[in-house]
């Protein structure tokens, strides 16, 4: 199989991937959950409003041809309007988008780096002190629900610091909510490069390059991280669906005007066309930083034909 | 070669299937994370177990002022109700655990049985299992929580459910992988030579060799899921009449227990969570490393430097 292939059958997977999204979006609350206005729990609204409103919605209409305008909608990137302020989902979302994505892109990229190190660090000095205190402040941290942490931070942190604790869009705050989600992904790198480290450091050529007399450096670095490194880009894309995760609640603890405030308001309200809207998007930027993650992964191992 | 008329061959066989459970237990209790894991779980359990004897009021009842400092009378304070901390713990110990351990439970009947099938059976069966698998890793598994719980209604099973349904992924990896490589073993080709049908194959050959794991991968679950139910809890999606550590984390925080400088509602709830979390974890990773001994060997650590047990190669590939 060649390599283009390999690449045709990972964006066919995504684009199929997407389509299962958005079915799974649909079936969820169109189909499952009664309608949407039934939600809405009017009770100022009279009948015909309500059946006029139904109407508008196309709500009235058999499941299938729902589904039919769902995917038309889409197609057209229309994701509906907010029940509540009758905006549409996309105008409502635009501002959280643009200030959650520098958080999570600044999140990933300090797990990454401090992950790498302290797995790197702690495969090298396997069995010694600096592997067990690796090993159980990541363990410890691991175990902390990060809104929790997120909240102890504006206990003890932020209140020292003389921070702003909410609603105010200073990277700064964001950085500080964000490390509390960052520990999840540290930890998840580390368990990741620690095994491949291991597993690689493992390996008979390892202990030839030891027996030619390459630095422990040398052999640390030329044959086991660039080894173990491989996985990581795969970790890294798959844990981006934890990363969200946490961002929602650590959101929400600071009130940090991003999707995950966004999705709790729209519980709140129940405005369902918000939460529809936030929850397809986050699923597709999920599955697009896998396809990504795929691709980056063939480019650096060709050998990968599965 | 029949196995019948050679009795050395049948003895042979027996040890080396009981080895694998004999090395787990042997491993476990040499192994002092997982004594340190399974005592905090015991511990805890226990508390679950005995807390309708150990509370004597619903723990909800309002014995003080709001967020009351820790006293003689309120060993770790009030909440923002005025209802004592440590009852509201003991009182929300079974429900954090129920939650933890059924819906790690859900996870691993379906992860386990997905593995399963897909391994034992391969073919057009493995490739249906495995692309199903596939969709539901990709979807961000807490979003989705998030938007089952808000549709679905906010009860203890529903949340138990969602939480089960979403995390059998890992599991029915990690079991095809290994059932995939059981198939393959002599003995199991020598029992199908025999006769033996597909549900005893995997029933006594296949399952006793892969449940160890699976149970070590369903303590790992625990943690999952107690972690999942306080991020649902969190925000407000909980089950409205019941206490659990997660609702007890969320009060803190929808109460202000911030701006009162109430430490104590806040540090409590999330210690219980963060201990059992980590107590699972060691047990679970301990588990883990007993049936993977690969990992313990590495020709550049300082001080365990030893050959590679030819036992555990056998094992692992």
């Amino acid at each position: 199989m060649t390599g283009f292939d390999y690449v045709g059958k990972r964006v066919l997977f995504a684009a199929l991937t997407v389509f299962v999204a958005i079915t799974l979006n649909f079936v969820l609350f169109r189909t499952l959950s009664g309608d949407a206005l039934s939600a809405l729990r009017c009770r100022q609204c009279t009948p015909q409003f309500k059946a006029y409103q139904r109407h508008e919605l196309g709500l009235d209409k058999s499941k299938w041809v729902q589904y039919r305008m769902y995917l038309n909608d889409l197609a057209h990137g229309n994701l509906g309007k907010s029940l509540r302020s009758e905006q549409s989902v996309t105008t409502e979302l635009w501002p959280s988008i643009k200030n959650t994505m520098p958080m999570v892109a600044l999140g990933t990229f300090f797990s990454i780096v401090l992950g790498i190190i302290v797995g790197v660090i702690t495969a090298w000095r396997r069995g010694t002190f600096v592997d067990r205190a690796g090993l159980y402040s990541g363990l410890g941290f691991y175990s902390m629900p990060p809104q929790w942490l997120g909240l102890l931070m504006v206990l003890f942190v932020a209140g020292a610091l003389g921070l702003p604790t909410s609603g105010i869009k200073d990277p700064t705050l964001g950085i500080l909510g964000d490390a509390s989600t960052w520990d999840v992904l540290v930890d998840r790198l580390r368990h990741m490069v620690l095994p491949a480290m291991l597993e690689t450091l493992g390996e008979d050529y390892v202990l030839t390059a030891r027996a030619k007399g390459l630095s422990n450096w040398a052999i640390v670095w030329r044959h086991g991280l660039r080894n173990a490194l491989l996985p990581i880009v795969t970790l890294v894309a798959l844990s981006l669906g934890y990363v969200i995760a946490g961002t929602i609640t650590i959101e929400y603890v600071f009130s940090y005007p991003g999707v995950g405030l966004a999705v709790v308001e729209a519980i709140d309200q129940r405005d369902y066309p918000i939460l529809q809207g936030a929850f397809l998007l986050l699923t597709l930027s999920v599955i697009v930083f896998n396809l990504v993650a795929d691709l980056l992964y063939f480019r650096l191992d060709p050998r990968v034909q599965t | 070669m029949s196995a019948t008329a050679n009795p050395a061959a049948v003895e042979d066989v027996q040890p080396a299937i009981e080895s694998r459970r004999g090395l787990l237990r042997r491993e476990l209790l040499r192994n002092p994370q997982a004594i340190i894991g399974l005592t905090i779980l015991g511990i805890f359990v226990l508390i679950a177990l005995l807390s309708p004897v150990l509370l004597s009021q619903d723990p909800k009842t309002k014995v003080g002022s709001v967020f009351e400092a820790p006293s003689s009378a309120h060993v770790l304070g009030t909440d923002g109700g005025g209802a004592d901390m440590l009852a509201l713990l003991v009182g929300g110990a079974p429900v954090s655990l129920i939650v933890g351990f059924a819906a790690a439970a859900v996870s691993a009947l379906i992860g386990g049985a997905v593995g399963l099938l897909s391994g034992f059976f391969g073919g057009k069966t493995d490739v249906a299992l495995m692309r199903l698998t596939d969709y539901v890793i990709v979807i961000p598994d807490v979003p989705l929580m998030i938007v089952v719980a808000a549709l679905f209604g906010r009860s203890l099973t529903n949340i138990i459910l969602i939480i089960g349904a979403i995390y059998w992924t890992t599991t029915a990896r990690l079991i095809r992988a290994q059932v995939k490589s059981v198939r393959e073993r002599v003995y199991v080709k020598r029992a199908r030579a025999l006769g033996a049908g597909n549900t005893r194959l995997i029933g006594r050959h296949i399952l006793p060799q892969v449940a160890p794991l699976l149970i070590a991968n369903t303590v790992l679950l625990v943690a999952y899921a107690i972690f999942a139910e306080t991020f649902i809890t969190f925000l407000g999606l909980g089950d409205p009449s019941l206490v659990s550590w997660g609702r007890l984390i969320e009060n803190a925080f929808t109460d202000d227990a911030i701006l009162n400088n109430a430490w104590w509602a806040i540090v409590t709830p999330g210690l219980c969570v963060t201990i059992v979390i980590l107590g699972c974890t060691m047990t679970g990773q301990a588990m883990e490393d007993a049936l993977n001994p690969r990992l313990r060997v590495g020709h550049l650590s300082v001080k365990r430097f030893r050959l590679r047990p030819l036992q555990g190669r056998l094992d692992s590939e």
